[in-house]
């Protein structure tokens, strides 16, 4: 006991150290710039994520029969049939081409990523910690670089169908003469309006995802935090853990649908022509 | 919250697996759920062409079992017709046979009768003849009276 005082007193191991520690990613650097960071930790997560769930679905498709499907590819046809309804609901064109398949990756993998929080943090922290990584995320939605690049791919997704369906004249039209008129008195007004909207879209849809895995995980240090002041607060922080823990399924799923379906609306509405 | 390579990195890989679902996963999962939902279809199709023929046929063999029960009635109406025809004919026959025999019995009977009558005249003019010869043979002429009494004879 004494030893593992003095050890914490000589790490200093207070609230703010406990908790920057656990949002520390795995930065290496790859270039000169400050940009030039990768956080191994976001990507290996994540990568290692969408091979296992996509890898899952595609073992499953490579042997998906027509006949009666067997539980696995029952499951999956059910996750299959669901995005496909949500997308048939919003988009009324060729789904199957492109949005469908995409809708479903999108909430396949942001779920899989977002279920990661329900990793006990410490005792995933101590397991990568025994690997060798002093620092290592394990919830790559909680890293603001992975929902933009989620929202930015899907808003260069937005522009290019939007290109694809109008044309480049029809869009750039649009640009200035949605949605008060196409009369030249309101062309700087509709270029603002649509600047702000095409800025706005990519920031919240972004935003959203990582603002809520970013607080649960914030929350489950708190009362791992907690956890650590003795043994009421043990009791408290495993209570409110569970509690917290079953509310975040919640979250996790909902996040998910709600970035799968911004998804699907924004490339849909790509494709409309006002 | 430092946006740095990791955000290309994590787009890369996003597209890798956009890319990877539209080529593998999507289209055998669609194929197989597209199958499946053709061969409900069909089979529910099936069963109700099945149905309407099975109602068809029913109404059919309703049809037909009214008919042959008509047709049956019918032979039975012609048998019966049949029947009294051929009594009406056998008696009408055994009517027409029994005239005719009767008839030939009478014409038999009158034939006889004749006869008799003709053996008898012969006999009883010879008989008169006979007599009124025993009777007159001492005073008249059998010559001047054999006239007369062959017109006696003929009154018979």
């Amino acid at each position: 006991m004494t030893t593992e005082h003095t050890q914490q007193a000589e790490h200093a191991l207070t609230p703010s150290s406990y908790i920057q520690h656990h949002l520390g990613f795995n930065a290496h650097a790859v270039g000169d710039t400050s940009f030039w960071t990768l956080h191994v930790d976001t990507l290996a997560m994540s990568v290692i994520l969408g091979l296992v769930v996509m890898g899952f679905v595609w073992w499953i498709a490579r042997g998906a029969t027509a006949g009666v499907p067997n539980k696995r590819q029952a499951f999956v046809e059910l996750v299959f049939g669901f995005i496909d309804d949500q997308v048939k609901n919003i988009f009324h064109g060729d789904r199957h081409s492109f949005i469908a398949p995409t809708a479903l990756t999108v909430f396949l993998w942001v779920f899989a990523m977002n279920a990661m929080d329900f990793l006990p943090i410490d005792v995933f922290a101590k397991i990568t910690h025994a690997l060798g990584f002093e620092h290592w995320r394990a919830v790559p939605t909680s890293d603001i670089n992975t929902t933009f690049a989620l929202a930015l791919a899907v808003w260069l997704l937005m522009i290019f169908f939007s290109i694809k369906a109008k044309g480049l004249g029809g869009w750039i039209h649009e640009l200035f003469c949605a949605p008060f008129g196409s009369n030249p008195l309101v062309w700087p007004a509709n270029f603002l309006f649509n600047l702000i909207e095409y800025i706005s879209k990519p920031l919240s849809h972004s935003l959203r995802l990582f603002g809520n895995m970013y607080a649960g995980e914030i929350i489950f240090l708190l009362l791992g935090m907690w956890a650590a002041t003795g043994l009421a607060g043990t009791v408290f922080g495993a209570i409110l853990g569970v509690g917290w823990s079953i509310f975040h399924i919640l979250i996790v799923a909902l996040q998910a649908f709600i970035f799968m379906m911004l998804t699907v609306v924004y490339l849909a509405m790509a494709h409309e022509s006002h | 919250m430092n946006i740095n390579f990791t955000l290309i990195a994590q787009a890369i890989a996003f597209a890798v697996l956009i890319w990877f679902t539209v080529k593998f996963i999507w289209p055998p999962l669609l194929k197989a759920i597209e199958t499946r939902q053709k061969e409900i279809a069909d089979g529910l199709a099936a069963a109700q062409e099945g149905k309407s023929a099975l109602e068809v046929a029913a109404k059919k063999s309703e049809s037909t079992l009214n008919e042959a029960k008509q047709k049956a009635s019918e032979i039975i109406g012609q048998a019966e017709k049949r029947a009294a025809q051929i009594i009406d004919e056998a008696k009408a026959n055994a009517k027409a046979e029994g005239d005719r025999i009767i008839a030939g019995a009478k014409a038999e009977i009158d034939q006889e009768v004749n006869r008799a009558k003709e053996g008898l005249r012969a006999q009883v003019s010879t008989l008169a003849v006979a007599g009124a010869e025993k009777i007159l043979r001492k005073e008249i002429d059998a010559k001047a009276h054999s006239d007369m009494l062959s017109k006696l004879a003929a009154e018979l």
